[in-house]
């Protein structure tokens, strides 16, 4: 329901503070009353399970389960989302993005009621880390603000680190119980600390545990968490979201303490924290930043009871944790009023509140008083139980001498934060503070008025709920215990005593010797900055990452294909068949000597295109145009009719290509002609790359060679040749498999060849020449030449190409049969859509080359966009044709038609499925062609040149 | 023929290795071009070289063994064209990249070597 209510509220719009407040109420009233409604059931001393299939056959079930310590920690979160809900509505200001907040602030209700009811461990990591999302946006929640984004990285990173260890830690538990389901692990406690695998799955969840609860020495990331709005911070990072850690440890008690382990860490990262935040709180000046400490230093006071470990301390930790709930939140919202009204944080300009505010002051003073554990409050009585926790501990006296110190620090900045609200009222706040309005008060009135009543009558307000709890952790080990204010004059009682006393003197001291105000470092510790080690760790990992990046790799493409294919030489050297053998003998026994001669041609113009290459591209291009003819020449040799056409008719259409690209290309001269000396490490190179080249070309022929004398196997293909007639009906069975058996593939084809001619397009439309290929070329510029003076209409007209453009537009027509022809015979003989609009688009190119794009475009109107558009429907209305008869996507049929005049023609649906594929080829292949033809016109148009300009305009007319 | 060929797709294959690895954008064209070929060869090889038995089934009722590997055939025609689609956008993109860092070398940028 809470995920629900984020997504609706994502969707509000920005001024809805009202309608979003309701919202984000009305659904933590739901979840109250729901709450409460269970209590009965919960207070009978049953686990209220649900459960529903998520991966069965993985043991992972979406289970939720409910008995009195979730019961409890439910009750708080709801009651906590209300208030904060209720005090967020007067403290967002109209300007702030409204619906995000309560968006991230229902999603993170949500999470939280996963973790707090997950009845499986898995899935209770999966909404821990939801939570810690949810964290990582209310932080950043002014993204603005470069303190809000670096603390929510901090704490994203920290809390999610902690939290991969958690799963790690869980994956461990579960594989040790053999379930996740959370009734089992709970049961099995022996055979959890007796496992071998005990201690690094303990390490793994303290450590997830840790995180979250800001423990020593990740408590670092909190302090920095207070760039959230104040809601935030009360609402999770000091009641609800850090407690998930306490939680954990609190849930899991049962299984994993009792060991001397669980009491060293957990006590010991406890007491680090408790007493280094409690110190540290002395000296902040910020308000925010005070409660942020001491939050920390009583998330580790919990921890030192957990670590305990005795059935007395767990009723210590349970309680201690609702009630620091209670007076944290109130305070922390406090704090957002003083901050809203007055403007400043700063506890060195702030004085007198209580007589601005007095209604507020006077809730603050209460609940700081709580904090600082005075006798009447709730914070006094958890403190008494905890001080009398330390003098039971079996492992010595320091723990006692611990929880004093703790005891003093934290009256001392309890009495720091007091401090505002007394002496003469500041005068230079950035505002005249007033007491703020009424509701935004109420929620810190309700919980100050908890931590009276809890304080003053805890065996008839909290009692009941806390035995809840308590029993359904401990169980049968659930210890005697009495919630009273007055237990007679024993050794707690003085020890409360003595460390207020000693507080007070603590402050005084430091107040009026040590001039506490104007202390900007914390003494001493300052240096433990966790803050400071993990920037400087992630500046190491940055910088760790990059000189990795240069060492190991580069942005340069050659050695990248160096490496690729040397790899490749390796592996197929490595799988190298070792059976094949060369038989001279049998190799030349039936030498065809006119087809030696022949690939003799191809090998040579091979080599002479790789030769050639650099220096005279023309050259290069004509002899690699000889190979392609050979290449042909074989298919066709080789019993590949349709293979040959269509390579003859790519070869011309690339040749034309490259011939229009070439212009683009620098100049390049060869080294003899600028006379200079070719470096010895460029003939390194070269040799390198050569025999790479070499070894290539040698793997190649000797796979080629095995391939050819290893006898057939049995393949699909005789399938298709028995089929291609029958059920394909046509008898060309390459234009049958590309039509019919594979169409679906085809379809993908002529998709490619569409986007590959359409990002052409959009690429050259933005095309930039390099600048000294911007002028007209020299061969151009010749004034001799009286073609120069020419346009190529008038070329081909009356000038030189007069002959050739009578003949090539004489055999236009004739080439646009072909064509047609090509594509009426493909089913049947050699021929086909492909090559069909491969000819149809040479034809449309030769006259384009003949008197110039201006010319042919003036008379005839071509739009390769609707061709390719036309295919395409053509080829999805064939396909999906079939569905209409009850057939799979791209069945085909054939029927005979009888025409009058032509006859009984032959009509399969796979011929329409072909007349796309043509159209898509015609329209591509144009497209391509004339995207690059144009080039030329815009060359001319020089920047700055209003006469080439005016020239170009009048070509065009 | 078989060693002829074997041959002939061993030197094309090497050259255009040999070219795809030289640092300028037209070389690299070539080079891809002349694999292209290779390995058009190699596919189509595949079903073995037979002479003038085009797969081209007059009658429905035949004997599969008497004519040429139709499914190398379809696979390189596909090739054939996917390869035309390639060229094309490799020689744009050959074309932008000049216009847009001023230099024909495939790293956009002349080597400090």
């Amino acid at each position: 329901m809470p995920f629900v209510g984020s997504f609706i509220a994502a969707f509000m719009p920005e001024d809805a503070r009202n309608r979003e407040a309701w919202l984000a109420s009305f659904i933590a009233v739901c979840g109250l009353v729901v709450t409460l409604w269970l209590y009965p059931l919960v207070a009978s001393g049953e686990v209220i399970r649900y459960r529903l299939e998520w991966m069965p056959e993985m043991g992972l079930y979406f289970s939720l389960r409910m008995d009195g310590l979730a019961w409890l920690f439910m009750a708080l979160l709801e009651v906590i989302t209300l208030l904060v809900v209720l005090y967020a509505r007067y403290y967002m200001s109209p300007k702030d993005p409204v619906p995000r907040f309560f968006s991230f602030l229902l999603a993170f209700k949500g999470s939280m009621v996963g973790v707090l009811l997950s009845g499986n461990l898995i899935q209770m990591v999966l909404f821990w880390e939801l939570t810690s999302l949810a964290s990582f946006l209310l932080i950043s929640y002014w993204h603005h603000r470069a303190d809000a984004r670096r603390g929510a990285r901090m704490s994203l990173t920290v809390t999610a680190t902690g939290g991969l260890c958690l799963l790690t830690g869980v994956l461990m538990l579960g594989h040790i119980v053999g379930s996740y389901e959370l009734d089992d692990v709970l049961a099995v406690g022996d055979l959890v600390r007796a496992h071998p695998w005990y201690v690094p799955t303990f390490i793994l969840i303290a450590l997830g545990a840790m995180t979250k609860s800001a423990q020593f020495p990740f408590h670092f990331w909190l302090p920095h968490a207070m760039a959230a709005p104040t809601p935030v911070s009360s609402y999770l990072h000091s009641a609800t979201m850090v407690k998930a850690g306490i939680f954990l440890l609190i849930r899991l008690w049962p299984i994993l303490s009792g060991t001397s382990e669980w009491t060293w860490v957990v006590a010991g990262a406890g007491i680090c924290t408790m007493l280094l935040a409690s110190f540290f709180a002395i000296f902040q000046h910020d308000l925010k930043g005070l409660l942020a400490y001491s939050t920390i230093s009583h998330l580790g006071l919990i921890t030192v009871l957990l670590g305990i470990g005795s059935p007395l301390a767990m009723v210590a930790a349970i309680f201690h944790t609702l009630n620091h709930a209670t007076f944290k939140a109130s305070l922390f919202m406090a704090v957002g009023i003083i901050d809203h009204e007055s403007g400043t944080r700063d506890m060195r300009q702030l004085r007198g509140l209580l007589h601005m505010m007095p209604y507020t002051s006077t809730l603050a003073i209460i609940a700081s008083a709580a904090m600082a554990g005075v006798p009447l409050l709730n914070g006094f009585l958890s403190k008494e139980m905890f001080f009398s926790e330390t003098l039971h501990w079996g492992y010595g006296k320091w723990m006692s001498v611990a929880a004093i110190v703790y005891g003093i620090f934290s009256v001392a900045y309890s009495l720091r934060f007091i401090y505002v609200f007394f002496g003469k009222p500041a005068q230079d706040l950035p505002s005249q503070p007033h007491e703020p309005p009424r509701w935004m008060r109420f929620p810190v009135e309700f919980l100050v008025l908890c931590c009276l009543i809890v304080g003053i009558i805890p065996g008839l307000s909290i009692g009941p709920m806390l035995h809840l709890a308590v029993e359904s952790v401990l169980g049968t080990q659930t210890p005697h215990y009495s919630l009273a204010v007055w237990h007679g004059f024993n050794t707690p009682l003085m020890m409360s005593i003595g460390a207020l006393a000693l507080g007070v003197v603590f402050y005084t001291v430091l107040r009026l010797f040590a001039n506490l105000t104007h202390i900007d470092k914390v003494p001493v510790f300052h240096r433990f900055s966790g803050a400071q080690a993990y920037e400087s760790f992630f500046l190491w990992l940055t910088v760790g990452a990059g000189r990795v990046e240069t060492w190991l790799s580069t942005r340069r493409i050659q050695p990248q294909i160096l490496v690729i294919l040397s790899v490749a030489i390796i592996s197929a050297a490595v799988a190298w068949p070792k059976e094949v053998k060369f038989d001279f003998a049998l190799a030349t026994k039936d030498l065809d000597p006119w087809f030696a001669l022949l690939w003799l041609i191809g090998c040579t113009c091979a080599v002479g295109a790789a030769w050639q290459a650099k220096y005279h591209r023309l050259r290069a291009l004509i002899l690699l145009g000889g190979t392609g003819v050979i290449t042909c020449i074989t298919f066709l040799m080789l019993s590949a009719p349709d293979l040959a056409l269509t390579q003859l008719m790519v070869e011309t259409v690339t040749a034309i290509l490259i011939l229009l690209g070439l212009r683009w290309l620098p100049a390049r001269l060869s080294p003899k002609e600028l006379n200079i000396e070719v470096p010895l490490t460029v003939w390194g190179r070269r040799s390198r790359d050569f025999s790479l080249a070499f070894i290539a070309g040698l793997g190649m022929a000797g796979l080629s060679y095995w391939v050819m004398i290893t006898p057939k196997h049995e393949t699909i293909s005789d399938f298709f040749m028995l089929r291609a007639l029958t059920e394909g009906g046509g008898s060309n069975v390459v234009n049958v498999l590309l039509v019919d058996f594979r169409g679906f593939d085809t379809m993908g084809e002529i998709c490619v060849l569409t986007i590959v001619s359409l990002t052409v397009y959009a690429l050259l439309r933005r095309f930039r020449p390099a600048p000294e290929s911007m002028p007209l070329p020299a061969q151009q510029n010749n004034l001799a030449d009286p073609a120069i003076r020419q346009t190529p209409q008038q070329q081909a007209s009356v000038g030189y190409l007069m002959v050739p453009g009578v003949y090539l537009r004489l055999i236009s027509p004739v080439i646009v049969l072909i064509a047609a022809y090509l594509f009426m015979r493909g089913h049947n003989m050699p021929g086909g859509g492909f090559v069909a609009g491969l000819t149809l688009a040479i034809a449309i190119i030769l006259q384009y080359m003949l008197a110039g794009t201006t010319w042919i475009e003036a008379r005839l109107i071509l739009r390769p966009g609707r061709w390719l558009a036309f295919g395409l429907s053509v080829v999805l209305a064939t396909g999906a044709g079939a569905w209409l008869f009850g057939y799979p996507f791209l069945t085909s049929h054939t029927t005979h038609l009888t025409l009058p005049l032509l006859g009984e023609i032959h009509v399969p649906s796979a011929f329409f499925f072909d007349l796309g594929v043509f159209a898509v080829v015609v329209g591509s292949t144009i497209l391509i062609l004339v995207a690059l033809a144009h080039q030329a016109l815009r060359s001319h148009r020089q920047p700055g040149s209003t006469q080439s300009d005016y020239q170009t305009l009048k070509e065009l007319n | 023929m078989e060693a002829v060929l074997a041959i002939s797709i061993g030197v094309l294959f090497g050259s255009g290795v040999w070219l795809v690895l030289r640092p300028r954008t037209f070389q690299v064209i070539t080079g891809l071009l002349l694999l292209s070929y290779a390995v058009n060869l190699f596919i189509f090889l595949m079903g073995h070289a037979k002479l003038n038995q085009a797969p081209i089934t007059p009658t429905a009722d035949i004997d599969p063994a008497q004519f040429a590997d139709p499914i190398p055939q379809a696979l390189v025609l596909t090739a054939i064209v996917i390869g035309f689609a390639s060229t094309g956008l490799y020689l744009v993109v050959m074309l932008a990249s000049r216009g847009l860092t001023g230099t024909d070398h495939v790293d956009g940028r002349e080597s400090s070597t």
